[in-house]
């Protein structure tokens, strides 16, 4: 019996004693989520010593978490609403990437371009066959986001405009891995992810006839793009603001571009 | 044969029949789950899926070693809180309020008891919101070891309880008497002669309340937040085996790493009911002795 | 005051805050979500709340009809698939399988019921869901209630298995060698003397069961397709209301919580209270309906 006490408080101290290690704790969207853990292991291996810890959740939550001071800086695929900058006054916003949203296809669909009113059309379930827009006859899948996602919102303020909502049949998942997992190994889906998340699995459309790349992204042809931002509540300490000052570095930037993201600053 | 006798038997071999159809189908459903993830997933161990740490987002490279390492912290962190508190509770409610004719202990100990029935049958996921609401938001800890051991406790509290109700309530009354006719206080005779006789049962208890926390996931979904780093503090963020399952197969098209974490969860459940079984023998063992 | 005196009445305070903390944590818990989802029931209303049909937060739409009749469903779903298998199995196990039997398989189903749920979930993802695809019916994309209630129904059969096994097994020996000796066959005996001597047993094991499938996260998000809408019959036949996209209660909380703020956070906390009080309903119910059987038939 004195044993085990004697075990566990000392097992208590080896937990409770473990060095508060220099932290920068991140929050957000699942957008921002890859890019910054480059980043961040970039920076740890300039700046020994500090660690970034990096989680997701959804643009919403990275507002949420870092006004109510639950993390140091949240990540957000949107612009900051208004109603946010009621809320938690003081939020500061930087600007460190800009991010195209690309339209993701399962397997078996022929189709490989829509026009931008045929993508608000799909979403808002006003098609809902695959016949109506040139492809097999089956019945369109949705995959969306949950409304807290920077991506969602970001895709309904381009793609869907004037208040139209998207379908509530649609499968909803939590973040841009899971639509991508979900899209490529679902028959006849139809999904909206970040860039950064393309690969083999899934096909892009192009949209209005411009293919889902950096360069038309970055020359303004293609039509979904947003900005990525890191949201400090106030002033950044001098921690955080190393971080964000490799960010906006070319070196930072550089590794913006790599990612498959628009860089903001000056490339290396 | 008593009349109608043949009938009779023939109507109850169909019906066994059945029964022996329905206990085998039953068997071979809940087989071929665990046999599936076991034979998917075991074929992916290999020392390096135990001792690197997932690479994190769409890739689903690496292993579980910092999944292993946060559970690990995780389950003693929680331990650390529920198993004393749950166990002095234990000893509270039988040994002094389960004695008193005090018409204030007696209501205490039923509402004690209606309480922990209650919080026995709330969903996990009511223990993370909870949890969520007051230690990541309310008191700042963030997603961290820290919220989700204090939620988590409050998770298997119940289970603690309950079973050092049990262990208390089955040690005999003559030890106790024994003890105090030999000048003991009450705290040196619960000290020195219950507490070592009740051991295994709280054992049981506390190893039913570690396989809880193995399993749970809903409840760590929103406390502990998802990193795939290692945790280098109590105010860490990081993912346990269970999560990063979901992580993998939500986000990833890792499957087959999924499955593998998912067996290493199954393995350890069975050496959890083992450690069960083996400490039930010895409860039952000890207690012939006199 | 001797020493060991004033230790023992320290210890024996010491001991009583412990049994208020444990105490207290249920209660703060308790009032703790009451309070929190108090704005979301006074703004929106009780009524609104329960029968409102669309949950768009975004639009400050709060009905949870979709996520109580996405939970009501899948438990149905799970208990009309698994609920006869696992009383039949426990039966099974308690009264007709011979020994060596018994010995295996007891500790396999135990093992079972402590399997983590998510690998149900992704069992369900892998397996179930692309083969619920194959159905062919407007509409159907794998997630869905269909999915889910098998998970489910998986989920509590090893719980609901063991636990009324234990209780029929607990029948004192004298009703079967009675029964025995008036001269009934073994399957009457289970049938008139054995299963209602069991009866409370029983009750808690499908009681377990049902608590486990209403409060059941993980698995329901990874299948079930977490749309907001009203599970449909997309325009088929009534069953096809199981191949429909839904949303559970547990769901609803867990996929929208981290970033729910305001009168939004408040809905989740109501949701929760709902999620309660309907856990509560329905183990009363299920404890009125089988005293209600048993009184009423034969002895």
């Amino acid at each position: 019996m004195n044993r085990t006490m004697a075990c566990l408080t000392a097992m208590a101290l080896c937990i409770c004693s473990l060095a508060f290690a220099e932290k920068i704790t991140v929050a957000g969207s699942t957008t921002v989520q890859p890019l910054a853990e480059k980043l961040a292991l970039a920076y740890e291996s300039v700046a020994p010593g500090v660690t970034v810890e990096i989680t997701g959740g959804g643009s919403s939550v990275g507002v949420t978490s870092v006004g109510n001071g639950s993390v140091d800086l949240g990540a957000c695929s949107r612009d900051v609403t208004q109603a946010e900058f009621e809320r938690f006054p003081g939020l500061e916003a930087l600007c460190i990437a800009r991010d195209g949203i690309a339209i993701i296809v399962g397997p078996e669909v022929s189709v490989t371009n829509l026009s931008k009113s045929q993508v608000r059309d799909i979403f808002t379930g006003d098609i809902s066959n695959w016949s109506e827009v040139g492809g097999p006859d089956e019945a369109i899948v949705l995959v969306s986001r949950e409304e807290g996602s920077g991506t969602r919102s970001a895709f309904e303020n381009i793609v869907l405009a004037d208040a139209a909502l998207i379908s509530g049949a649609a499968v909803l998942q939590p973040s841009n891995g899971a639509v991508v997992t979900t899209v490529s190994t679902t028959p006849y889906s139809i999904g909206y992810v970040s860039f950064g998340y393309l690969n083999e699995s899934v096909t892009a459309l192009s949209v209005n006839g411009v293919a889902a790349t950096v360069e038309n992204a970055q020359a303004a042809r293609y039509p979904i793009v947003r900005p990525l931002l890191l949201v400090a509540a106030g002033d950044a300490s001098p921690l955080v603001q190393g971080w964000l000052d490799f960010i906006m570095s070319p070196a930072g930037q550089s590794i913006v571009e790599a990612e498959g993201y628009l860089p903001v600053g000056h490339v290396e | 044969m008593t009349a109608g006798g043949a009938r009779r038997t023939a109507w109850q071999n169909c019906v066994f029949a059945l029964f022996w159809l329905s206990g085998i189908t039953a068997m071979a459903v809940m087989l071929a789950v665990v046999g599936y993830v076991m034979v998917k997933g075991i074929p992916e161990f290999s020392i390096d899926f135990f001792t690197t740490s997932p690479r994190g987002g769409l890739s689903g490279e690496g292993g579980i070693a910092s999944t292993i390492v946060t559970t690990a912290y995780l389950v003693v962190m929680t331990m650390a809180i529920a198993a004393p508190l749950g166990t002095a509770a234990g000893i509270y409610l039988v040994e002094y309020a389960g004695n008193s004719r005090n018409r204030v202990a007696t209501a205490f100990l039923k509402l004690s008891r209606f309480g922990i029935e209650t919080l026995a049958g709330v969903p996990s996921i009511i223990f993370g919101l909870f949890g969520y609401a007051l230690f990541v938001t309310a008191m700042h800890f963030g997603f961290s070891l820290l919220s989700a051991a204090l939620a988590g406790a409050c998770l298997v509290l119940p289970v603690v309880v309950r079973t050092a109700e049990e262990a208390f309530k089955s040690v005999p009354d003559a030890y106790r008497e024994a003890s105090l006719s030999l000048g003991a206080t009450r705290w040196e005779t619960i000290w020195k002669v219950v507490l070592p006789s009740a051991t295994p049962g709280l054992t049981t208890g506390i190893i039913l309340g570690v396989g809880r926390i193995l399993s749970e996931t809903a409840v760590f979904y929103v406390t502990l937040g998802g990193s795939c780093r290692t945790p280098t503090s109590i105010f860490s963020s990081g993912r346990t085996m269970a999560l990063h399952v979901y992580y993998l197969a939500m986000e990833t098209r890792a499957f087959d790493k999924a499955m593998a974490t998912g067996a290493v969860l199954v393995i350890l459940i069975i050496f959890v009911n083992l450690a069960i079984n083996a400490v039930s023998k010895r409860l039952s063992a000890g207690g012939n002795r006199s | 005051m001797t020493r060991k005196g004033i230790i023992d009445e320290a210890m024996r305070v010491v001991l009583l805050c412990a049994g208020l903390a444990s105490l207290s944590i249920v209660v703060l818990i308790g009032l703790f979500i009451l309070r929190e989802s108090l704005p979301a029931f006074h703004e929106i209303g009780v009524w609104n709340l329960l029968s409102g049909k669309e949950w768009r937060p975004g639009q400050g739409q709060f009905g949870l009809l979709p996520m109580i009749a996405g939970s009501g469903l899948v438990t149905l779903g799970a208990i009309c698939l698994g609920l006869p298998l696992a009383l039949c199995c426990g039966i099974f196990l308690a009264e007709i399988a011979p020994t060596w039997i018994r010995v295996v398989v007891r500790p396999s189903i135990e093992l079972l019921a402590g399997i983590p749920s998510v690998v149900y979930g992704l069992f369900g993802l892998v397996v179930l869901v692309p083969a619920v695809r194959q159905i062919d019916y407007p509409g159907n994309a794998g997630f869905g209630l269909l999915s889910a209630s098998i998970v489910l129904a998986v989920m509590i059969l090893p719980t609901i298995a063991s636990v009324s096994e234990v209780a029929i097994r607990s029948v004192p020996d004298e009703y079967r060698q009675g029964a025995l000796a008036l001269g009934s066959t073994r399957w009457e005996m289970i049938r008139r003397v054995v299963l209602p001597a069991a009866r409370s047993g029983i009750l808690s094991a499908v009681v377990l069961g049902l608590g486990r499938a209403l409060g059941e996260t993980i698995a329901m998000i990874m299948v079930i397709g977490n749309s907001v809408m009203m599970p449909t019959t997309m325009g088929g036949p009534l069953p096809g209301i199981f191949l429909s996209r839904a949303r559970t209660l547990t769901g609803n909380i867990a996929v929208e919580m981290s970033y729910a703020t305001g009168l939004h956070s408040s809905a989740l906390f109501a949701t929760g209270v709902v999620l309660f009080v309907l856990i509560m309903i329905v183990n009363s119910a299920a404890r009125a309906l089988m005293s209600r059987n048993v009184r009423g038939g034969r002895p």
